[in-house]
């Protein structure tokens, strides 16, 4: 395994191995998890074999959260500039954009050339729009960095779900206002997933969209210049599936329909996780503070982290958005979630449930202490979630 | 004409040469971006976090 040393004139020797080195090479053969249901479907010919992707993805990568366990390691701070230019590092992200590409254009072959019952069907669009939305954690991984081909390739793989303004909504956008009331891709307490769902995808392209639109005026260009980013990506997008519709046909329109929208939900579920509830205090002029590390929630899960490039070490990712994944840190008493991000995905769909395992974790951070003027609330919950919480937890006492 | 660097990524804004993709004319003022500007890079830093390259 590659050691990573420096010699510090005041520290000594410095040295480092990254445990994850070889496991985010896997990055590589998620496009097999996606395909294992054709596969098995090929060999025995039974259509539960198309809802066996689902169930890995879910219930095998929680499982696997739950057996490996959590990696705290952090890389010493003096050698973050030699793993950031480690080339194995930037080149798995990149490899993994025609991947996505290939396994939609595959999974899409084979539903429109065999004689599948409708549920198969929906299992084969959601299986697509599963890895598909692993293509928009491979655009967020990529489209925050400084390179002009890792930006440009983030665009491009965002048209496979056909999600073209993620990467300007996000990054000027969701970075800028997160944690705050009028992010719509931070979710607010008392706020189920669905009710989340209707905020953040209008609320996001909209954002995205005007973000765009002044940066091309500023240029003195239309928003419907060439130049314009997010319609870049929607032209490859409708390249590519309407492509799929020539070739194999009507189907194609549910079955595009139903893997785009389980992508951008595999977001939806990221961005439902990520902030649940914090919330940035105003400074005396009005802005909010910096997005401080207690403004995201983390997970060290082994597993999940290297199916998501680290997305879970989200604190860090908030407070230095261009660091790359291996670089990214974890430290003590961050916000820090039961189980990897997959595992909170599956919660997530049952708001009961979703209530029970995170309003008190909420509540309980040290900077909040049951004091829900400190927290993101649902304004149509408020009062609810006051005659709820009021007695169960100390509250900060007012200064 | 002076240089302006964003204190978390390093994004530096210099005078003489505007940013073209953000829609900043070579030898605008740093004084001159909106109020609301943000480092264009990390989106994390705001026009008051810049640092002057010279201070």
């Amino acid at each position: 395994m590659k050691t990573f040393a420096m010699v510090h004139p005041e520290k000594g020797a410095i040295v480092y191995r990254d445990r994850k080195r070889f496991l985010w090479i896997s990055a590589l053969f998620f496009p097999l998890v996606a395909l294992s249901g054709i596969g098995l479907y090929s060999l025995n010919g039974r259509e539960w074999a198309f809802v066996v992707p689902l169930v890995l993805f879910y219930g095998g990568t929680a499982l696997f959260d739950w057996l490996l366990g959590e990696d705290t390691s952090n890389p010493p701070e003096e050698l973050v500039s030699q793993l950031e230019d480690d080339k194995f590092y930037r080149w798995l992200p990149i490899l993994t954009v025609p991947m996505h590409f290939a396994a939609l254009i595959l999974i899409a072959g084979f539903a429109g050339t065999h004689d599948v019952s409708w549920a198969a069907m929906l299992a084969l669009a959601l299986t697509a729009g599963l890895y598909s939305g692993l293509g928009v954690n491979t655009a967020h991984e990529l489209g925050h960095k400084k390179t002009e081909l890792e930006r440009r390739l983030a665009r491009i793989v965002s048209a496979v779900p056909a999600y073209g303004h993620f990467c300007v909504e996000h990054n000027r956008g969701h970075h800028r206002h997160v944690a705050t009331p009028a992010d719509p891709a931070s979710s607010r307490m008392g706020e189920n997933i669905y009710k989340f769902a209707c905020r953040e995808i209008p609320g996001a392209f909209r954002r995205g969209w005007i973000a765009e639109q002044e940066r091309l005026a500023r240029q003195g260009k239309s928003a419907w210049h060439h130049e314009n980013e997010i319609l870049q990506s929607y032209a490859l997008t409708a390249v590519l599936q309407i492509g799929l519709v020539a070739v194999f046909g009507w189907l194609m329109v549910p079955f595009l329909a139903v893997h785009n929208f389980f992508a951008w939900w595999q977001l939806t579920s990221a961005n439902y996780i990520e902030h649940y509830g914090l919330l940035r205090k105003r400074n005396a002029n009005g802005t909010f503070e910096h997005c401080q590390p207690y403004h995201s929630w983390n997970a060290n899960h082994v597993a999940s982290n290297v199916v998501l490039f680290h997305l879970e070490r989200h604190s860090d990712h908030h407070a230095h958005p261009t660091r790359r994944y291996q670089t990214l840190r974890s430290f003590p008493d961050l916000p820090s979630l039961p189980n990897g991000y997959m595992g909170m995905y599956f919660v997530a769909l049952f708001p009961p449930l979703w209530y029970r395992v995170m309003d008190q974790r909420l509540l309980s951070l040290p900077h909040i202490n049951g004091d829900l003027s400190l927290v993101n609330v649902d304004p149509a919950r408020r009062s609810v979630l006051e005659a709820r919480y009021s007695k169960s937890l100390p509250r900060a006492v007012a200064a | 004409m002076s240089v302006h660097l964003c204190p978390d990524c390093g994004y530096a804004y210099d005078e003489a040469q505007g940013d073209r993709r953000e829609g900043y004319a070579p030898g605008t003022p740093f004084e001159q971006l909106p109020d609301d500007f943000v480092c264009p890079d990390c989106a994390v830093r705001a026009k008051s976090d810049f640092v002057r390259q010279d201070q």
